[in-house]
C-alpha cells in the first residue's frame, strides 16, 4: 500500500538574514610576490586590479576563519547558533576530507545536531550552497542554514607560477538564510561546462602522493616534492569568464525580473578586476549600481569572495540593507550559479 | 554576406574605440594592437570576442597569439569569415 506521507512545512520564501567575514590579519603586497616571479607591480595591478591580499598564518586554519565569520553572520541574523538547522561549507583547501569540516563547525559554533557537509564548486560555492539553503528552508528540512565559503588558496598557491602567484587569498565568508514572507533570493542560474574542466584545476591529484608513485612528482627547486597547487589556462578562463558569464548573469536578472535599474548592488566573484570591469560593461549596469571591488586587497578568495564583498559592502555603507543585488560565482568545473539577492 | 577588407577595418576600429578607448582613426593595418594602440593581452581577448560577434568567424585561443597587427586580423577575418 502506498501510504500518504505528510510534507514538511516549509517557508513561504527565503532570504539572507545575516552575513559575517573573516580575513587574514598578515596583508601580503605584491612587492612580496615579486620575490618569486618575474614580474612587476605595475603589471599585476593593470591586469588584475590586485594590489593587496590577506594570507592565513598557521593559527589562521579554515576551521578557525570559518567559525569566526559563521559567528558574526549568526549575530547578524539576530539568531542564536543552536537554532541553525543544517551547515554547509564550500571549500577546496580544507586538506582533511573526512569528516567534513562542517560537523567540526556545528558542534563547535553550538549548532549541535544540525545537518552538516561540505561541497565542492569552486569560485561558485558560494552561489551553490545559497542555492540548496533556499531549497532547505522552503521545503521545510531546516528553519536556518549556514553557507560559508572558506579558503586558504595560499596553501595551494605555487608561488613561482607567473599565472597565479599574485592571484589568491585566504578569507572566510558566511550568511544565514532563513525564512521570509518576501521572495528574498530569486531563481538561481547554475550549471557546469565540464568539457572545460581541465581549464583550472589542481596540478597532482592527492593518490599521486601513494608511495610508489611519488618519483613521478614534479620536484621544487630544492628537490623536494612539490605540494599540489591550482593551476590555470588563464586567457581562456577570462574569455569564459566575459563572455559567457555576463549571459549568465544577464539571465538571472531576466529570471527574476529584474531590470538593470532596479538594480542597487552587483556583486560577482572577486576573480579578477579586469572581469568586474568588462561584465559592467556588458551588462550595461547604470552608474547609479555600487560594484563590489573588493579584489583589490582581498585577491581572490574563491568561495569566500561573494561573502566577503558583501560584508564589506555593508559596513563601510556603500550597500544598504534591504538593496537588490545581483551575485554571480564562477571557477572550477567549470562551473558558476548567479542570482538576485536582498542584502541582509 | 562576407565583409570587404576596408569594412573590417572600420569595424576593429570601432570594436578597438569602444574597449580601449583609441580613436577610430589611429586604428590602421600596420598598427601593432598591444604596441600601438594601448591593448594589453586581456583587452586583445575582448577584442576578439566583439570580432567574433560581429563577423561571424571563430578564433580560437591559439590563433589569437598570431594576431599582433590589425592587418594580421583583418586577413585572418577574410579568410575564415563564412
Ligand atoms: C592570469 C591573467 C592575469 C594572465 O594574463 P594574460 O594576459 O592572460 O597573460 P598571458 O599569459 O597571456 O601573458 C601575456 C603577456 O604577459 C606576460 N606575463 C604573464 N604573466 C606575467 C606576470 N605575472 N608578470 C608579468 N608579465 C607576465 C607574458 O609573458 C606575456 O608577455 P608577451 O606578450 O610579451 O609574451 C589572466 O589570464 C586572468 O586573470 N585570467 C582569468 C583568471 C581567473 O580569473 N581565474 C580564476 C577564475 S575563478
Amino acid at each position: 500500500m502506498t501510504a500518504k506521507i505528510k510534507p514538511a512545512q516549509g517557508s513561504p520564501y527565503a532570504r539572507i538574514l545575516g552575513v559575517g567575514g573573516y580575513r587574514p590579519t598578515r596583508v601580503v603586497p605584491n612587492e612580496e610576490i615579486l620575490k618569486h616571479i618575474d614580474s612587476s607591480d605595475e603589471w599585476i595591478r593593470s591586469r588584475s586590479g590586485i594590489a593587496t591580499r590577506h594570507w592565513a598564518n598557521d593559527e589562521e586554519t579554515v576551521a578557525e576563519m570559518t567559525l569566526e565569520a559563521a559567528g558574526k553572520a549568526v549575530a547578524d541574523a539576530g539568531i542564536t547558533a543552536d537554532q541553525v538547522g543544517a551547515v554547509i561549507i564550500s571549500t577546496v583547501s580544507h586538506f582533511k576530507q573526512t569528516p567534513a569540516i562542517a560537523t567540526e563547525i556545528a558542534d563547535r559554533m553550538g549548532a549541535r545536531k544540525a545537518a552538516a557537509f561540505d561541497i565542492n564548486a569552486g569560485c561558485a560555492g558560494f552561489g551553490y550552497g545559497l542555492t540548496l539553503a533556499k531549497g532547505l528552508v522552503v521545503e521545510g528540512s531546516a528553519d536556518y542554514v549556514l553557507v560559508v565559503g572558506a579558503e586558504r588558496l595560499s596553501d595551494l598557491t605555487d608561488l613561482t607560477d607567473r599565472s597565479t602567484a599574485f592571484l589568491f587569498g585566504d578569507g572566510a565568508g558566511a550568511v544565514i538564510v532563513g525564512p521570509s514572507d518576501e521572495p528574498g533570493i530569486g531563481p538561481s542560474i547554475w550549471g557546469s561546462e565540464g568539457d572545460k574542466r581541465d581549464v583550472i584545476s589542481q596540478t597532482i591529484p592527492w593518490d599521486g602522493f601513494r608511495v610508489g608513485d611519488v618519483a613521478q612528482l614534479p620536484l621544487g627547486e630544492d628537490g623536494s616534492v612539490k605540494f599540489p597547487a591550482l593551476r590555470q589556462e588563464g586567457q581562456t578562463v577570462f574569455r569564459w569568464a566575459v563572455f559567457e558569464m555576463a549571459k549568465v548573469a544577464q539571465q538571472a536578472l531576466d529570471a527574476a525580473g529584474i531590470t538593470p535599474e532596479d538594480l542597487d548592488v552587483f556583486i560577482p566573484h572577486q576573480a579578477n578586476m579586469r572581469i568586474i570591469d568588462s561584465m559592467v560593461k556588458t551588462l550595461k549596469l547604470p552608474e547609479h549600481v555600487t560594484v563590489a571591488r573588493d579584489v583589490e586587497t582581498t585577491g581572490n578568495t574563491s568561495a569566500a569572495s561573494i561573502p566577503l564583498a558583501m560584508e564589506r559592502l555593508l559596513a563601510t555603507g556603500k550597500a544598504r540593507s534591504g538593496d537588490t543585488a545581483l551575485v554571480i560565482g564562477f571557477g572550477a568545473g567549470l562551473v558558476y550559479a548567479a542570482t538576485v539577492v536582498t542584502l541582509p | 554576406m562576407a565583409a570587404t577588407q576596408e569594412e573590417i577595418v572600420s569595424g576593429l576600429a570601432e570594436i578597438v574605440n569602444e574597449i580601449a578607448g583609441i580613436p577610430t582613426e589611429d586604428v590602421q593595418l600596420e598598427k601593432s594592437f598591444t604596441d600601438d594602440l594601448d591593448v594589453d593581452s586581456l583587452s586583445m581577448v575582448e577584442v576578439v570576442v566583439a570580432a567574433e560577434e560581429r563577423f561571424g568567424v571563430k578564433i580560437p585561443d591559439d590563433d589569437v597569439k598570431n594576431l599582433k597587427t590589425v592587418g594580421d586580423a583583418t586577413d585572418y577575418i577574410l579568410k575564415h569569415q563564412s
